[in-house]
């Protein structure tokens, strides 16, 4: 029996609407729920007094602090390390088999459980390095975790710059280290910045990798060697210890509502950024 | 007239992996002419522009042999400088393509590379390039907004202005007019005809009319050979070779 074609756009249409419909509606539920329960929390002593009573009453200060300091270094070191990794396999070598394993490599590493990034972090930093549960040890981890992000999104954004851009600055005269900072890189940094943006969602929201490495210390950290708990761990313990569900929400609604500020920050700049150079 | 040869080529074959592109080629251009290099697509024209410059080294394996000297010196020498090279030989490619930035960076760019600094340099520098690029006039009061907002001919025309800027010996055209109207072209010809006072110029073009128009000599490339080289009128009106003259005649190609 053969379909007639109108009615069969019309069902597609409604069935892939359905879908898209589906997805938003989840998303907006889950925000909606923990915003309702953690904005009656929320207050600018929230924001800025540390936790008292582990968590049942105060602010958490500290927690903001700590998961700021700790995605900054997580930051700090993947996005180099990542950036300049997708760099050499787009700009400095062929495509061959050694390529093709770090590309593999870095697959691999996307596909492990954070939870095991955390038992790595901790016997490799925590331990036998003797960096402590501390600001250090996870950083370090969450840059492993977010590392195979970081080189994916690059050298994806990096192979969409259109090669004849190279040709024309080494024809100008440029050496392959300027045609890459400055034709190849400003040209992929909408990918590239993207790509760090969806590592930094990663980090802040990360629990497993983090509560390991870096710890459960509520104080406020004073050094890299210092132990220290990020809001989505503190959310964890104050949710799974039943410490209070109010401040546990109340943490969930600025994780969130922090997540949601960098996105919208990052697309308005990277307008900006794109309506400058095109 | 002492020694008027500005590229010497002998022997010249290019290839790519197992491919030959171009084969054991042997020509002269000569000192502030136009040498104009016609012949069907793939017949090897824009390969012989690269293996001037050096572009082809770009090309995974790619190797040559033979000799190309220009201003004397084998460029495939050991130890020859690449990038001196490149600044040395300007070129302009089929499509234009302005990097993504403003016009005056585009004039720039090469220029900035070179480590030309200081913005009255730079201003006076971009001035002289885009008047000799034919394109002042028409940019002078918005020389910050984007290389991609300029019409087809406007941006082949930045492109012009922008090797002009590093200062070259040399001007290599690959087909630089094949997207533009007849008025965008004829504005780059005449641009042309001006610079050959001051540049050497190669000129790949798949319109033989504009060969016919503004080459001094013109050589016919027919699958990686060179088939015929002389005077571009005795190239259209009695060419040696009967392949040459059945190009011209639209008998292939």
């Amino acid at each position: 029996m053969r379909i007639n074609p109108r009615a069969e756009q019309a069902f597609v249409r409604a069935v892939l609407w359905t879908l898209t419909a589906i997805t938003v509606l989840i998303l907006v539920y889950i925000i909606v729920f923990v915003l309702r329960k953690g904005i009656p929390a929320l207050s600018w002593d929230f924001l800025t007094k540390n936790p008292v009573d582990m968590g049942k009453g105060g602010g958490i200060f500290s927690t903001i602090v700590a998961t700021i300091v700790l995605t900054a270094g997580a930051i700090l070191i993947a996005a180099p390390l990542g950036v300049g990794t997708a760099i050499y396999l787009t700009e400095y070598t062929w495509e061959g088999p050694v390529t093709r394993i770090i590309r593999f490599g870095a697959e691999c590493l996307a596909g492990i459980p954070s939870i095991i990034f955390g038992l790595f972090g901790f016997i490799l930093f925590v331990t036998k390095l003797r960096f402590g549960w501390s600001i250090l040890s996870g950083s370090l981890t969450l840059a492993f975790m977010i590392l195979p992000t970081i080189i994916r999104t690059s050298e994806e954004a990096i192979k969409s710059v259109p090669p004849v851009y190279r040709t024309v600055s080494f024809s100008l005269g440029g050496t392959k280290w300027q045609t890459v900072t400055r034709v190849v890189v400003p040209s992929a940094l909408p990918g590239i910045v993207t790509g760090v943006i969806l590592s930094v969602g990663r980090s802040i929201g990360e629990t497993a990798a983090v509560i390991f490495t870096a710890g459960s210390a509520l104080r406020l950290p004073t050094s890299i060697f210092s132990s220290s708990r990020t809001m989505s761990v503190h959310f964890y313990i104050l949710a799974r210890e039943g410490i209070s569900m109010p401040n546990a929400y109340g943490t969930a609604a600025v994780l969130i509502i922090a997540i949601l500020a960098i996105n919208l920050l990052t697309y308005y700049l990277m307008n900006r950024f794109i309506k400058k150079y095109s | 007239m002492t020694n008027d040869i500005a590229i010497e080529v002998r022997g010249f074959s290019q290839f790519f992996g197992q491919v030959r592109k171009l084969k054991a080629l042997d020509l002269d251009v000569r000192r502030n002419e136009i040498f104009g290099i016609i012949g069907p697509a793939r017949s090897g024209k824009s390969t012989f522009l690269c293996a001037l410059n050096r572009l082809n080294d770009l090309v995974r394996g790619s190797c040559h042999e033979g000799t190309i000297r220009i201003e004397g010196r084998d460029i495939y020498e050991p130890g020859v400088d690449v990038v001196a090279l490149r600044r040395q030989l300007g070129m302009v490619f089929a499509t234009p393509v302005p990097l993504p930035r403003s016009i005056f960076e585009n004039v720039a760019f090469g220029a900035r590379r070179a480590g030309i600094r200081g913005r009255a340099r730079l201003d006076s520098l971009v001035r002289d390039s885009l008047e000799k690029g034919g394109l002042w006039e028409e940019v002078k009061d918005r020389l910050d907004t984007s290389g991609l907002k300029l019409s087809g001919g406007q941006q082949q025309r930045l492109c012009l202005a922008r090797i002009l800027a590093v200062a070259p010996e040399f001007i290599l055209l690959d087909e630089p007019t094949s997207g533009l109207d007849p008025i965008s072209t004829m504005k780059i010809e005449e641009s042309l005809r001006r610079l050959k006072k001051e540049y050497t110029i190669v000129l790949v073009t798949n319109n033989t009319k504009q060969a016919a128009r503004v080459a001094d000599r013109t050589a016919f490339f027919l699958n990686g050979e060179l088939v015929e080289v002389g005077p571009t009128a005795k190239i259209f009106t009695a060419p040696d070779d009967t392949r040459t003259d059945d190009y011209l005649r639209g008998r292939f190609g």
